[in-house]
């Protein structure tokens, strides 16, 4: 395999390539999107019955995925976002969960990553979806390095597992395994910032000079309460997702029910938003870039603190 | 590559060890409804059911998750008293169950579920989504090597509505899928129908395809005998129109 690419998206297709060689339970599954890749590699050559596109089904993919689950192999769905988990997610409920089967969906075309496409290709409510089902594990790797942690860990399982791909990406990778990592440690009065897959960057750069402790995950399903509650110590907590809004406070809230506490849920806003242009005036229009970030956490803490 | 069994079949077929025959099956939807006469979405899949268990599946009942078995998906999950009729006549569980239908702590509820029922291969009630399963089913028994089970699916007329089938009638024969049947019991539900017939949906994309009487026993075993290398097969069995 040639060096390892710095895009989550060409990481996933060298680690689920890889994979194919080397387990035979894998198999992919694809609705066009990525083909491309697959072939570009050798792999579909090599693995023509492991790599299988059914053209653009998504509904189809996700139950041939889950039937092949059902005979004992480690099915890899993929498409963009609002495809893959939003346009089949009965297939995902059902197919999968019901059935009592584990896979792998990865994702590609994180919230606003191609953004001139518009409200089709948006994807900012897929982690709250899937987040309705029981016992799915949920992971948004901030660099292309935790893409191929993720990936090897969920095919070892057979659990099911949800890993949603970005454009978005920080310059290095955290390796925080499923749980909370304290990247940076505040004074005890500190708020605590948890910065969700590649928000870090931008948290890192709104809080650089201010007192804050700012803890980093990727695995927002199961969420690391216990990890939360150890390293709260001032009862202000702001929550920082890269997808819609709010997805994960009630687990902050799960996590500090018995102590009084302010949490500050910020993601991107339920709305039809009909712009185009790039990634980066989306952030900026959310509030999702550090100068927004930073005037939305210090306009929050202001009268408190 | 020419199929292979992965394990010898069972030397007693079904029928041999079924203690209960066709005759019986009835009584059996009795002890579920407690009704002497049977709604016709209760019975409509009954003579494929039994044909299918009785004459045409390789499926041990007391081994139903072995690897050589047949794998019967039953997509059409809603009216299952028939389907379980069927399943407690050939030995999968004890006819004990069939009263408890449909009670909270019964595993037989008005939609199978697999988890709960010995010898049901898929949890169904929604309707499209056992054909696109089965689908997956195939490819993994092709990418195993284990070529020799079919993967026979039954649907309903009115089923075939949601657009998921459709999905996988497309892409079944472009997959080279040759090991699925699936069988279409047709009572004429479809709210709009379907002119020019159902066979042609299905020859249309390369399967191969009969019409058959759905309660004629011999026709329906000729039916699924009918299937040929090189492509899916579809049965569509015709039975009197739901009232």
């Amino acid at each position: 395999m040639s060096r390892k690419s710095r895009s989550m998206r060409n990481r996933f297709v060298q680690v689920a390539s890889d994979a194919l060689d080397a387990n035979p339970r894998v198999a992919v599954v694809l609705a066009d999107i990525s083909t491309d890749r697959f072939v570009a590699n050798g792999a579909v050559a090599r693995h023509p019955d492991r790599i299988i596109n059914v053209g653009i089904r998504e509904q189809l993919m996700v139950s041939a995925a889950a039937g092949m689950a059902l005979e004992g192999m480690r099915p890899i769905a993929h498409s963009f976002a609002p495809f893959l988990v939003e346009r089949a997610f009965e297939q995902v409920k059902l197919d999968f969960s019901h059935q009592g089967v584990g896979g792998i969906l990865v994702s590609a075309g994180a919230s606003y990553d191609t953004p001139g496409y518009g409200r089709t290709h948006q994807g900012m409510g897929d982690v709250a979806l899937l987040a309705t089902l029981p016992g799915w594990r949920i992971t948004i790797p901030g660099h292309a390095d935790e893409v191929e942690e993720a990936l090897v860990e969920a095919i070892k399982s057979d659990e099911p597992v949800y890993i949603r791909l970005s454009d978005q990406v920080n310059a290095g990778p955290v390796s925080s395994g499923p749980g909370l990592a304290t990247v940076r440690a505040g004074s005890p009065g500190a708020v605590t910032v948890i910065a969700v897959g590649p928000m870090l960057d931008p948290v890192m750069e709104a809080l650089s000079g201010s007192d804050a402790t700012i803890l980093y995950t990727s695995t927002v399903r199961p969420f690391d309460g216990p990890g939360l509650r150890a390293a709260v110590r001032c009862p202000k907590v702001v929550l920082v997702e890269p997808y819609l809004e709010g997805t994960s406070a009630g687990e902050v809230s799960s996590a500090l029910s018995d102590r009084a506490h302010r949490l500050l849920s910020i993601g991107v806003p339920r709305g039809e938003h009909r712009h185009y242009g790039t990634p980066a005036e989306h952030a900026q229009a959310y509030g999702l870039d550090a100068p927004g970030l930073r005037r939305r956490i210090a306009s929050w803490l202001g009268p408190y603190t | 590559m020419p199929p292979q069994l992965l394990e010898a079949p069972p030397s007693a077929t079904p029928r041999q060890l079924a203690p209960y025959s066709y005759a019986d099956l009835p009584a059996l939807l009795t002890l579920q409804t407690g009704d002497e006469k049977h709604t016709a979405s209760s019975t409509s899949t009954l003579d494929v059911l039994w044909v299918l268990y009785d004459r045409i599946l390789r499926i041990d009942p007391a081994d139903p998750r072995a690897r050589w078995r047949d794998r019967f998906l039953l997509s059409k999950g809603h009216g299952p008293m028939a389907y379980y009729a069927v399943l407690a006549a050939k030995g999968f569980f004890p006819v004990e169950w069939l009263p408890t239908f449909a009670q909270y702590d019964s595993p037989l509820g008005l939609h199978p579920d697999r988890t709960l029922v010995p010898g049901v291969e898929i949890s169904s009630g929604s309707l499209g989504h056992g054909l696109p399963l089965g689908t997956g089913v195939a490819l993994a028994l092709r990418a195993q090597r284990n070529l020799a089970p079919r993967v026979i699916c039954l649907l309903g007329d009115a089923e075939l509505d949601e657009g998921s089938n459709h999905e996988a009638i497309a892409a079944i024969p472009r997959l080279d899928l040759d090991r699925v049947t699936a069988v279409v019991v047709d009572n004429q539900s479809s709210s709009l129908a379907w002119p020019g017939g159902i066979a042609t949906r299905f020859s249309n994309e390369g399967w191969s395809a009969v019409t058959i009487d759905g309660r004629d026993h011999a026709a329906i075993e000729a039916a699924f005998a009918a299937n040929q290398p090189g492509r899916p097969h579809a049965v569509v069995a015709v039975v009197e129109q739901k009232s």
